[in-house]
């Protein structure tokens, strides 16, 4: 059977900054100039006011284990992983993003939802990384 | 729209259910459409509005040899037909077209014909979800409810009794894929599949299809079968990526179209003799249950686990035994809408006696759409 390689995203001309971001070793979210509003997945207006004055800016990379799910049925290019955690963290900005739970076990007693979460970026492409996150300090283990 | 304006007059499903590897995804649709309009005693030439999901409808009506002065392609995944229901009612009644064919054909097992699954890597699930290794529904669909399970208390043992129930049910239905009686234990004993998702917690993968014809109640009186009237309709959406769920414990989408269904209907909780909740993992009777206000918030499980919604109970839920049990082509949308057009017409192979209101409640994607439909067998 033929060998898959991970899944990368493809930016778009709307999210290439985060993505540059990630490359930077930077997690970035958009916040809204007129409302303060901040937001995730990345788009050039804000989704509450509507507004196109936005800025990006370096969010805090951490947050809080908020959901997951442990794959046993790997997707294509996991298969050496599973089961693996897909998770939801919950940034300290408020946003959440799916994400991976790395330099954990990936079983329900070492994944303790809302233990504290910092992120990590693991080499994609010469364009882009993707984020991780791992328990930060003070996690329960 | 105006309830009781439109019935439903023709309502079928595929002559086999299941596992049909010698017919084609169109041929699915096709042979939902001939049933249903053998039911209704029309041909093509009688359909004049053909909507549908998964196919284009343009493709339906020629492949059926139907001229369609109507048309309705939208596809937001499972609930696609309850909106087609919501659109098809507007329609008639604003005279855009007299009678509607609304087709779900899909090769799910067995993909003969079907089209390719995966989205683009610039979509923004394919950036960002993708990469992490979701794997379809199982994967993704399942993520909210470890926070639900942290909120409200709920239990694996509660979660796996949405799979028992429902198997009771399905255990009175000739044609469901799986009717053998199951226990909680089986149930947790059974192979994980997502953490905390075994698999009997989630739904089949099968073929087969279904069709409705809807037409205006003032016609509907003059065809073979007992019209069963729409007397409350509504949709929405929330979000395309599992992830960005305002709040993973509740759907938006679920409680926007049931309020909408429920306000046009004019009907209270009481009222519903029969509910169905598109089951593609045992957690969705859950939110629906809440969703649609039957329950308090945390409340949902255990009025299953009560015995509420099983044969009996005193709210009858999934009685074709649901995605869990019966059947799960992709789109189960469409045999939840023919289950409970039986229970309004009074041939359910486990009838709820004397039902006269049913609600079919669907979900499109992952928690992403939803489109509810209240039918009665009495015109309001
Ligand atoms: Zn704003």
């Amino acid at each position: 059977m033929a060998e898959h390689r991970k899944p990368l995203p493809h930016p778009t001309p709307e999210t290439k900054d985060f993505w540059d971001g990630t490359k930077a070793g930077e997690l970035r979210l958009q916040r809204c100039n007129d409302c303060t509003h901040t937001y995730f997945p990345p788009r050039p207006f804000c989704p509450e006011c509507a507004s196109r004055s936005v800025s990006s800016f370096k969010a805090s990379g951490r947050g809080k284990l908020y959901s997951y799910v442990i794959n046993h049925r790997p997707a294509p290019g996991f298969e050496h992983d599973a089961p693996y955690a897909i998770a939801v963290v919950e940034l300290d900005e408020g946003p959440r993003m799916m994400t991976s739970m790395v330099g954990v076990e990936q079983t329900p007693e070492a994944l303790v939802l809302d233990m504290p979460v910092a992120a990590v970026f693991e080499p994609g492409n010469e364009h882009l990384n993707v984020p991780k996150f791992r328990p930060a300090a003070g996690a329960a283990r | 729209m105006k309830p009781g304006s439109v019935a439903i007059v023709g309502a079928a499903e595929t002559t086999e259910m299941g596992v049909i590897p010698d017919l084609s995804v169109i041929q699915l649709h096709a042979d939902a459409a001939l049933n249903t309009m053998k039911d209704a005693g029309l041909g093509p030439k009688d359909i004049d509005g053909v909507a549908t999901a998964g196919e284009s409808p343009v493709a339906i009506a020629h492949y059926l040899g139907i001229t369609p002065t109507w048309l309705d392609g939208t596809a937001v995944g499972g609930c696609s037909f309850m909106l087609h229901v919501r659109h098809a009612a507007a329609a008639i009644n604003e005279g855009l077209c007299r009678t509607v064919l609304i087709t779900h054909g899909e090769s799910g097992r067995s993909r003969v014909g079907a089209a390719g699954r995966w989205g683009s890597p610039a979509s923004l699930q394919g950036q960002f979800e993708g990469p992490y290794g979701t794997s379809g529904p199982p994967s993704s669909f399942t993520i909210p409810v470890l926070r639900y399970m942290k909120e409200y208390g709920l239990t694996h043992e509660q979660l796996a009794m949405v799979a028992v129930v429902q198997r009771e049910w399905a255990g009175m239905n000739p044609r469901a894929s799986y009717r053998d009686p199951i226990t909680v234990e089986d149930v947790l004993n059974s192979r994980m599949i997502a953490y905390p998702f075994h698999l009997l917690e989630c739904c089949l993968v099968t073929d087969g299809g279904g069709a409705l014809i809807l037409t205006s109640a003032d016609r509907a009186k003059d065809f073979p079968r007992k019209p069963v009237y729409i007397i409350g309709t509504g949709e929405s959406s929330e979000t395309p990526m599992v992830s960005q769920m305002e709040d993973f414990t509740t759907s938006k989408a679920f409680r926007v179209s049931g309020k909408k269904a429920f306000d046009e209907a004019g009907i209270s909780h009481d009222d519903v003799d029969h509910l169905m909740v598109y089951d593609a993992f045992a957690h969705l009777p859950i939110y629906g249950l809440e969703d649609l206000g039957f329950c308090k918030r945390g409340e949902g499980a255990q009025f299953i686990w009560e015995g509420n919604t099983r044969p009996g109970g005193k709210l009858p839920l999934n009685t074709n035994g649901g995605g869990l049990s019966y059947m799960h082509s992709g789109m189960y949308g469409m045999y939840a809408l023919q289950e409970s057009v039986r229970q309004m017409r009074g041939i359910a192979p486990a009838q709820v006696p004397g039902a006269k209101i049913s609600i079919a409640h669907g979900v499109g994607g992952m928690f992403a759409a939803s489109g509810t439909i209240i039918m009665s067998n009495e015109r309001p």
